[in-house]
């Protein structure tokens, strides 16, 4: 930065050469390959011949290898999972965020995903809190408190998207475990923190601090940008986290979004309480109030508190005046199908499609879609365990990805009923 | 009425099809209706308007919404009290083989399906020897609509625009609730409203949230003689004319929740922070996951919030 100011005029030649370099020094056609990696998406098959990548096999055969992992996870112990979250997400913004190994730079790519991430984790966590806090010139600076409304978090964060100076895991650590030292004893703490850099560059020790947050149970998990670093591992291991190094942008979507569902629940880490909840009623269309959040006079389409009768725009929130949660039952129903998951689909292998004894169906039980491929040749399918309806493999991931619902399950009488015992 | 309508069906074609071969650009109010048909004999046998004639006023609805654009697309899926199937694809039965009597394929076919679908529920309940079981199946019905609906997403870029219609009698089933609010919320991310033209005689809380919270329509039409001309006033316009009409606004949904112990409607109460069960008083244990709630139970943040400014 300071070379450029320092040579005002005839720098500007120099910088072409430059920027050329540092595309590695590809030939402008080159570039567009180099983007593209098609080569990627080939492969050999058994006489050598190159051929694409069956791209939604794959795609199935992780989502089944992520869906038996969780379901494994549950089979061990009859674990509950941490609906109530009070998250922050730490994000490095230290020089190292500006490489341009991710395109344009790691900075932009972690924006454009927090974003999402924060999108996401409110729609499965209607009840959980976020916070945002920025590492900058070795300091850690609180961007956002916590809070419920996703909207305030991406403003701020878009607002302060730069990048300079040394990265501090010791003054995160500590910012952090200041903040959610003062949250219920209900809810679980956690920190996810984004990390760009290789080093870094504490005040004091950062053992301390890290026994400080175990202590506090606060679960830290770590994204690396860059190579995998001890003391993240360090950190992780001890708090009960994940750590994990992303090799492109959607590796690192990927790890992100894994942290939107609620994690298993550690029995000790909250305890179980009764939490004082508000449940408000719309407001009448045609009734005037000032509400609190945003402090100016509303026509209509409002919630009154029905603690102190102030009014608010959205829920959920908080009353700024009494304090009491306030909520509706639906945002209690979002996060029921964590506490009921749909067991994971059996695969269908062809050979057993033979087998008299086995019921044969030709289309989707969900959407209709012939199971068979061209010739009558049957493709890949899967079975439900309860209901024994056969579903495609698309229908598979969208069921226990968004819908949390077994179509065959539901309807049917019989096994709503076997279910039920 | 529209027995005379329907014979002029000319072959339909896929809107992928039409879009292929360049006969129109994209539109935006070229639909797909999901139908939700509500065929639980306990609701028609006790009900005013017989299952005949409510079937009559809906199959003219079906054939104005495949008369209204070639290239709308209507399925229906029968919502039984034992089972849901789909009875009805506008895209899989082609308008052939409908020259017997002039009777146009909606009708044959979809009143064929429908009588086996009727027959085997009842043999499934039969089987059973539950007792009387007031609700249907919604939640099924639902489920695989969306499914269907998903199947048309990944279709490709160029799919009508789907919505979902219930044509719903029967009284809520309170076990469904978990799986009709999964639904709904699945219904939400993927922008499918969900529209509900309910017939029975009190409010359904269900239909209401769906179509409150996915952005459709709930009516519940004032007299069944007409009940074609709601429907096709009301639920046969497309998304995108809705815009510049005056529909039926909702009336106000109760998201209000009711207590676990007591099912009594609550403006405040107490919810677990294990599983989210709530109840109108404190209790030493969740009934619902078995937890002990602390006797001292650390002060919420809030109410200490409170504490101070009174103290
Ligand atoms: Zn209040
Ligand atoms: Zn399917
Ligand atoms: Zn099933
Ligand atoms: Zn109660
Ligand atoms: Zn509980």
């Amino acid at each position: 930065m300071n070379n450029n100011t320092d040579r005002p005029l005839n720098g500007e030649v120099e910088e072409d050469d430059e920027e050329d370099e540092a595309n590695g020094g590809l030939d402008a056609w080159e570039r567009t390959y180099a983007e593209d990696r098609s080569w990627e998406s080939l492969k050999e098959d058994e006489s050598g011949l190159l051929c694409p990548i069956d791209n939604k096999a794959i795609y199935h055969a992780q989502y089944r290898r992520r869906l038996r992992a969780l379901a494994s996870t549950a089979a061990t112990a009859r674990i509950q999972k941490g609906l109530i979250r009070y998250l922050y997400i730490v994000i490095d913004l230290s020089k190292a965020a500006s490489e341009t190994d991710f395109r344009p730079c790691r900075m932009a790519v972690i924006g454009k995903q927090v974003e999402a991430f924060i999108r996401e984790f409110f729609d499965q966590n209607p009840l959980s809190h976020v916070g945002l806090v920025t590492i900058k010139d070795g300091v850690a600076h609180c961007l956002t408190e916590l809070g419920g409304s996703p909207e305030s978090h991406i403003k701020a964060l878009m607002c302060k998207m730069e990048c300079s100076g040394d990265a501090s895991l010791q003054n995160a650590l500590e910012l952090v475990h200041g903040y959610l030292n003062q949250i219920p004893t209900y809810g679980h703490r956690e920190v996810l923190i984004l990390y760009s850099a290789l080093s870094t560059c504490d005040p004091g020790d950062i053992m301390e601090t890290i026994q400080k947050c175990k202590k506090g149970k606060i679960r830290c998990s770590v994204i690396g940008l860059a190579a995998e670093m001890f003391i993240c591992k360090h950190i992780c291991q001890e708090t009960g986290g994940t750590y994990c190094v992303a090799l492109d942008e959607h590796h690192l979507k990927e790890l992100i979004l894994e942290h939107a569902p609620p994690p298993p629940a550690i029995a000790e880490y909250a305890t179980a309480s009764l939490i004082k909840m508000g449940f408000p009623q719309r407001a009448a269309e045609g009734s005037i109030a000032i509400c609190t959040c945003h402090e100016e006079a509303k026509e209509g389409g409002g919630y009154n508190c029905p603690r102190c009768k102030v009014r608010v725009c959205e829920l959920p929130t908080e009353c700024r005046i009494c304090g009491l949660t306030l909520i509706s039952s639906p945002h209690l129903a979002r996060s029921y199908h964590h506490l009921f998951p749909i067991v994971p689909f059996d695969e269908v292998s062809p050979s057993s499609r033979n087998d008299p004894h086995q019921r044969f169906a030709n289309t989707c039980f969900g959407c209709q879609q012939r199971l068979l491929r061209l010739g009558n040749k049957p493709g890949l399918s899967v079975i439900c365990p309860k209901c024994k309806q056969h579903f495609c493999l698309d229908c598979d991931i969208y069921i226990h990805e968004s819908l949390h619902n077994c179509p065959g399950c539901e309807s049917s009488r019989h096994s709503k009923s076997v279910t039920a015992e | 009425m529209a027995l005379g309508l329907g014979s002029t069906g000319a072959r339909t074609y896929l809107y992928a099809e039409l879009v292929e071969i360049g006969e129109i650009a994209t539109r935006d109010d070229v639909s797909l209706l999901v139908v939700s048909l509500d065929t639980n004999p306990f609701f028609w046998s006790t009900f005013s308007l017989s299952f005949s004639d409510f079937i009559s006023h809906v199959l003219a609805f079906l054939n104005s919404i495949l008369l209204l654009s070639q290239l709308n697309q209507v399925v229906v899926i029968a919502t039984g009290c034992n089972s849901c199937a789909y009875i009805y694809d506008s895209s899989v039965d082609s308008s052939h083989g409908s020259d017997t009597s002039g009777m146009p394929a909606l009708y044959s076919n979809l009143l064929r399906k429908l009588e086996e679908f009727v027959a085997r529920d009842e043999q499934l309940g039969k089987a059973q020897m539950q007792g009387a079981t007031a609700s249907s199946l919604l939640s099924g019905s639902l489920s695989m609509a969306l499914c269907y609906i998903q199947r048309v997403f990944r279709s490709g870029p160029l799919h009508p625009q789907p919505r979902i219609l219930c044509l719903q009698g029967s009284p809520d089933g309170p076990e469904q609730y978990v799986a009709i609010m999964n639904s709904i919320f699945s219904a939400q991310r993927s922008t499918v409203p969900i529209d509900s033209c309910y017939i029975g005689s009190n409010n359904s809380a269900f239909l209401q949230q769906a179509s409150y919270i996915t952005g459709g329509i709930y009516y519940r039409p004032p007299q069944l003689d007409g009940l074609f001309q709601y429907l096709s006033m009301v639920f046969a316009t497309d998304l995108h004319s809705r815009a510049f009409l005056r529909l039926p606004k909702s009336v106000g949904v109760d998201f209000r929740a009711s207590c676990f112990c007591h099912k009594q409607t609550i403006d405040m109460g107490y919810v677990c922070s294990v599983c989210l069960s709530i109840f109108c008083e404190h209790h030493q244990k969740c009934s619902t996951c078995g937890k002990y709630i602390p006797k001292f139970c650390p002060a919420y943040r809030g109410d200490k919030h409170n504490g101070n400014a009174l103290g």
